[in-house]
């Protein structure tokens, strides 16, 4: 597992560098999932969003979806990057990319990458709309941990 | 001693990224407690909030040592 396949970065991101960490002679799919700033939500103008991260931290937590992933499609080949700092609207936070021999397990895989970096990542998103400011939490919508650990909320 | 990250609204609430508590072999229950009666401002927060030790979530039980990279996780919302 090399330490390109998953990274926290201040900088833009490379959408093909990611790809290419995935590429392989055994997938017959690789599905890339692209998060991108949002400038609407629930009729509230965001102007621009800011993302911090306990980068170390965050970075395990990524190669640990990774090895999950492997758990349950043991073809599949993971990388994520995850952007923090300052993201204006439609600016790339996040991209994930998978690739599987076939093309049902790599659209899985990435839903459930996506799912779990929401639960588990330590990172923060700060909202900047047009009347003010707001960390946004919400460990996919609950505020709690029911269980005590994000790794209890696992979903299939 | 023991040394506490702090990240995002936390953080933004205190104004600073990091909290000496002058203690040790607490646990992370004995913890909360402790923020929540040095800093009521972030009580809920605490409450809220998951607590790292050495970059893996961790169980209230879990006993704070000295050289321990401890850090307070709000609600996440990365992606």
């Amino acid at each position: 597992m090399t330490d390109k396949r998953f990274v926290i970065t201040d900088q833009p991101i490379s959408i093909e560098g990611v790809v290419a960490e995935v590429v392989d002679p055994n997938a017959g799919a690789i599905n890339t999932f692209i998060g991108t700033v949002r400038e609407l939500t629930k009729g509230k103008k965001t102007l621009y969003l800011e993302y911090s991260a306990y980068a170390s931290m965050a970075e395990k937590k990524l190669v640990q979806i990774g090895e999950e992933i492997t758990q349950k499609w043991p073809d599949a080949i993971t990388a994520i990057t995850h952007r923090t700092g300052r993201l204006g609207i439609s600016d790339v936070a996040v991209v994930i990319a998978v690739s599987t021999p076939h093309r049902a397990d790599s659209y899985a895989a990435s839903r459930y990458a996506i799912e779990r970096i929401k639960e588990i990542v330590p990172i923060w998103k700060k909202e900047n709309w047009e009347d003010g400011e707001s960390w946004i939490g919400h460990h996919k919508e609950t505020t709690a941990y029911p269980t005590g650990k994000p790794e209890g909320l696992k979903h299939d | 001693m023991i040394k506490i990250m702090l990240f995002a609204g936390i953080a933004e609430k205190l104004k600073q990224q990091q909290i000496v508590v002058d203690q040790q072999d607490i646990t992370i229950h004995e913890l909360r407690l402790w923020l929540t009666q040095q800093y009521p401002v972030i009580a809920g927060d605490v409450e809220r909030a998951m607590i790292a030790v050495n970059e893996e979530f961790a169980d209230d039980q879990t006993v704070l040592k000295t050289d321990d990279e401890i850090a307070i996780i709000p609600p996440v919302s990365g992606g």
